[in-house]
């Protein structure tokens, strides 16, 4: 095991929420100091968590650099741990916070300190999130993304902000409180919330009966689907993204969209696999209407940013049909296309972003020639564009393709109809960027736009930079995630494989833990003091 | 009974496992002989008087614990249940005192008689939460509530303060007179008013007749409508908005909060001991009035201006989310309500003694629009304040949250004798708290994300509101993060009640995690 190291995975979780209390004991009209630590710590953050990449072993499927102790009672526990699906996941979350950071220097003006406080809570709860391997302790980082988030939008979005803080919060709290009920009633099932556990015990001794899993599965995917967001569920995006500042869209749409589609691979797909392969055509068809919706919906947009934002609808749609598709070439893809979503989709926001810091509006028709004025930025903003488009041999092209062929393999349809939502791509995105960046200037302010800033091009290069060494250097990325994607896939299998309520008793309707055949390793887990 | 002489280590005995109520009672008469005597501009003394009186009775349940068991002839059980419930109900007196200082003082209504009153009040709460007995709890029922109708009272020169107690008057009585009702069909049935004994009789006339004596469930039903309203479950819910609005904030804050754990702990009592054995029946009745009173108490707070009276409406839905573990008839449950209990008071009287210092003179500022700003004025008020709403509504890393995890899971843990009809109630209390959440997020819009209020002038947050506030918030978050003790506690109170699973609950899991959690 990872003894040297195995408080990191608590340091880098808790390190954003220890720098609070740095910032707390400022003045809050130092804004200068505020922003420097702030940006400080995140950086910090940031190479703090590259370490998980040193000591990560990627030929082990399984959860690293393990933390185990009892919390509440001896059934809640704090269990820590990474693996392939993770890992990446928590560097995409303490790569992004420092860039959202550095975009917000000079467009939050008020409260200066609650923005960057509020920024470095949510980190903390992200990781969490990524890294919990305790259903309890889970829901609990779950729960505690949306109230930073909440305030970030609410205090310091645009016009509508209070409509959309509040649509945002009622609409994840509504999933995610069934959600609760779901992990309740497998803890009554299992008498445990600890996630390997319940993993061995579904997949050793005895499998859900149907009904159960498919209600579990729903109460689990809802919660899900509403963060993804999965069409018909996507409504509260659009909104929220409009009306969020730079950076709480950066956030929102680089890292807690994934916290949707992470939940699916996490839990959905291995506690209960029978329901997941019962729906997953269903679920197949809505992440197809999304791509194509999204899509189309994206073209027509006359507001920058709501475009932005139909993209994520789109290419999420892309995210849950690779992984609802169980092959591994697809899981793999999807993972990998939630951390090129979260970089270009990042990115995106972060130039139209840079837009809004300049005239105060997202209205295409209040652009248009803009190349002329600021080159730079107008190039990058196209790079980044190319990447969304997943244009070969950016990080994007990469990931859909991924997907794309390994759904071919199952489903020949379902591959179809989702290329055509790489093509509609291509169509909104271009057709986007001409209109905002080529021909003549078009409004006469325009013309006097300053080009981007050193910090700007810092931000946008670095983006950049990390785009083009995706696309180039995919195996760096994807090996790690190979054994575990390979051995989610292979639990599934065997959890299917197997008579159902055939040859091994079905969990007894109530009853649970006792009842259950555990491995002598885990009951003396379990009923550790 | 032969020997009617009791010997002095008896005495001394019963004396001990009474020591609250005694120490209350005590304190409550020294205010009022304390009081002609001190001028008045010095009033505010007896105030402190009270609180030293609260900590006092804190430290004596200690002597409680110390000699636990039967006092007065089994009128009288202290045992950890009770004592778990006079701690809560205590803290709540304690914290509602610290904050009736100031606000008596610039309402000019500093007198001797209110924390007297408060002290009686409490202390018929205590006899609630120990009586084993129909007769005595009817008794500490009396006390509590006729000190509290006078509270409720206690701004005699405005209106709705008279109409509050008026109503809560009118109707209390009604109330204390159905569950009396109640107690003499019981004893017709059974003969008995001891809570242990009247289980006993039950059985062996369920064992005879094989069926439930209809006049005993009559009694039980009568019962229901008394505790009822004083928990404030739907269909008795009616007058808490117009009371809980009418009285003096920090009596809200009182009358919210202790009455509900102390009235809960002796319908655990009734319902779980003395009518285990129907408990297949009575489990729909409260199933019913679970779901009625979430969905009341929420709908009702939804289209509220008035922070208050939305307060007051919240109070409902908790009565409903508590009855949701009331339902369980585990001993889990019976934890799980404790845990509640717990967590409710403080976020509860917390939230109350906000708005006891927010409403300022006369009470005239507790619309929302009032606290427009309120975030940039005041922050660590309007932070404490959004605790206790984020608690309320049941955020993580806040004892209301644990509040709801724990009752939640109590019901479900008792499917196998109710089968899918918990499952049900969970997911409504579930949507409920969704519902919920829009409410009480308001208000933190309002504070936080509204342009500032320019009539609101913030005045200074006295030092004893200061200290009952700041108790109330490490208590809240203390209960979020690290709830393992209090848990234990509340399980090990909960274990402390002669609860016998029936034999078609009998459930050995049960029996094993409550193990896990003891460790």
């Amino acid at each position: 095991m990872h003894t040297p190291a195995s408080y990191l995975l608590t340091v880098v979780t808790f390190l954003p929420l220890f720098s609070v209390a740095a910032l707390l004991v400022l003045r809050s009209d130092d804004h200068v100091w505020i922003r420097r630590i702030a940006l400080a710590a995140s950086v910090g953050e940031f190479a703090v968590s590259l370490l998980l990449l040193r000591g990560f072993d990627i030929t082990d499927p399984a959860y690293q650099f393990p933390e185990y102790y009892n919390w509440i009672g001896s059934s809640i526990h704090y269990h820590l741990g990474v693996d392939g699906i993770s890992l990446f996941l928590v560097l995409l979350t303490t790569f992004l916070t420092p860039l959202a950071i550095l975009c917000s220097w000079k467009s939050i003006h008020e409260h200066v300190k609650g923005f960057f406080v509020c920024l470095l809570v949510i980190e903390t709860a992200m990781i969490g999130v990524f890294v919990s391997l305790d259903l309890f302790l889970f829901f609990v980082f779950w729960e505690i993304t949306l109230i930073p988030m909440y305030f970030i939008i609410g205090m310091w979005g645009h016009e509508r902000r209070i409509y959309a803080a509040v649509k945002f919060i009622l609409y994840t709290m509504f999933g995610s409180i069934l959600m609760l009920v779901g992990i309740l009633w497998l803890y009554h099932l299992t008498g445990t919330f600890d996630l390997p556990v319940i993993e061995n015990m579904l997949s050793n001794s005895a499998p859900l009966p149907s009904t159960e899993g498919l209600l579990l599965f729903g109460a689990f995917f809802l919660a899900f689907a509403i963060k993804v967001p999965l069409f018909p569920l996507h409504t509260w995006l659009p909104d929220v993204h409009t009306e969020a500042p730079t950076a709480g869209s950066v956030i929102l749409a680089g890292v807690m969209l994934k916290l949707g589609t992470y939940g699916m691979l996490r839990f959905c797909l291995p506690l209960f696999p029978a329901a997941a392969h019962k729906l997953a055509p269903f679920i197949a068809v809505m992440a197809i209407i999304g791509i194509v919706y999204g899509a189309l919906v994206a073209t027509v947009q006359h507001d920058l940013k709501r475009l932005v934002a139909y993209t994520s609808v789109s290419h999420l749609g892309f995210v849950v049909l690779g992984i609802f598709a169980f092959n591994a070439i697809a899981m793999q893809g999807a993972i990998y296309q939630m951390l090129n979503h979260g970089i270009s989709t990042g990115a995106l926001f972060l130039a139209v972003g840079m837009l809004y810091d300049r005239r105060h509006t997202h209205e295409i028709s209040e652009f248009g020639g803009l190349a002329t004025p600021m080159p730079v930025l107008m190039s990058l903003f196209l790079f980044v564009a190319l990447s969304s488009l997943a244009l070969p041999p950016l990080n994007g092209f990469i990931g859909e393709f991924l997907i794309l062929i390994g759904t071919f393999a199952g489903h020949h349809s379902w591959a179809a109809w989702a290329t055509s939502g790489a093509v509609l791509s291509a169509i909104y995105l271009l057709w986007a960027y001409q209109r905002v960046a080529l021909g003549e200037v078009t409004v006469e302010k325009n013309k006097t736009l300053p080009d981007a800033s050193l910090r700007e091009k810092f931000i946008l290069v670095t983006l950049a930079v990390t785009i083009l060494f995706m696309g180039l250097a995919s195996p760096y990325f994807m090996r790690p995630m190979e054994p575990s994607t390979n051995a989610l896939l292979q639990q599934m299998n065997d959890q299917l494989q197997r008579p159902q309520n055939a040859s091994l008793p079905p969990l007894p309707r109530t009853a649970g833990a006792p009842s259950v055949v555990l491995p002598a390793a885990m009951v003396e887990r379990q009923a550790r003091p | 009974m032969s020997g009617m002489t009791i010997s002095m280590a008896e005495q001394i005995a019963n004396l001990q496992r009474v020591a609250p109520e005694l120490v209350l009672s005590l304190f409550g008469i020294i205010v009022m002989i304390a009081d002609p005597f001190i001028k008045p501009a010095g009033k505010r003394a007896l105030g402190w008087i009270a609180f030293a009186g609260a900590l006092v009775a804190l430290a004596s349940v200690d002597v409680a614990i110390r000699s636990q068991g039967f006092a007065y002839s089994r009128l009288i059980s202290t045992d950890g249940f009770s004592i778990f419930i006079h701690v809560v109900v205590i803290v709540a007196a304690a914290l509602a005192i610290l904050g009736s200082i100031d606000y008596l003082e610039h309402e000019e209504l500093q007198r001797g008689e209110y924390y007297a009153l408060v002290l009686f009040a409490t202390a018929g709460m205590g006899i609630l939460a120990g009586a084993n007995e129909l007769i005595t709890a009817f008794i500490g029922l009396e006390i509590s509530s006729i000190s509290s109708y006078i509270l409720c009272g206690f701004r005699r020169k405005v209106r709705e303060s008279n109409e509050a107690a008026m109503k809560y008057f009118l109707l209390g009585s009604f109330a204390t007179a159905f569950f009396l009702y109640g107690i003499a069909m019981v004893y017709g049935s059974t003969g008995t008013t001891h809570i242990d004994s009247v289980r006993t009789a039950l059985e062996r006339q369920m064992a005879g007749s094989g069926h439930m004596p209809a006049l005993a469930l009559l009694g039980l039903g009568l019962i229901f409508v008394g505790l009822g309203f004083k928990v404030v479950a739907a269909p008795f819910q009616v007058y808490a908005p117009d009371v809980y609005q009418g009285a003096p904030t920090p009596v809200t804050a009182l009358l919210a909060s202790a009455p509900k754990a102390a009235t809960f702990a002796l319908m655990v009592r009734i319902f779980y001991i003395s009518f285990q054995p129907a408990s297949g029946m009575w489990f729909w009745v409260i199933w019913v009035s679970a779901v009625l009173t979430m969905f009341i108490g929420n709908l009702g707070a939804l289209v509220q201006t008035n922070v208050k009276r939305m307060l007051a409406y919240s109070s409902i839905a908790h009565a409903g989310y508590i009855l949701v573990a009331f339902a369980a008839a585990t001993e889990f449950g019976v934890a799980a309500v404790l845990f509640y209990l717990a967590a409710y008071v403080l976020m509860k009287v917390g939230a109350f003694l906000v708005l006891t210092h927010l409403g300022q003179r006369g009470e005239k500022r507790l619309s929302l629009q009032d606290y427009a700003g309120l975030g940039m004025k005041q922050p660590a008020l309007a932070a404490c304040f959004s605790l206790f709403l984020l608690s309320l509504l049941g955020l993580p890393a806040t004892g209301g949250f644990f509040g709801k995890f724990f009752a939640f899971q109590g019901a479900l843990d008792s499917t196998r004798s109710h089968g899918g009809a918990v499952i049900a109630l969970v997911v409504i209390a579930a949507i409920n708290s969704v519902i919920g959440a829009y409410y009480y997020v308001r208000v933190i819009v309002a504070m936080y994300f509204w342009p500032e209020s320019q009539e609101y002038v913030p005045t200074r947050v006295s030092g004893a509101v200061t200290f009952a506030l700041v108790v109330a918030a490490i208590g809240t978050l203390y209960l979020g993060i690290i709830p393992g003790r209090v848990r234990s506690l509340a399980i090990n109170a909960a274990h402390s009640l002669p609860i016998q699973q029936s034999s078609s609950s009998t459930n050995a899991l049960l029996r094993t995690r409550g193990a896990f959690y003891r460790n």
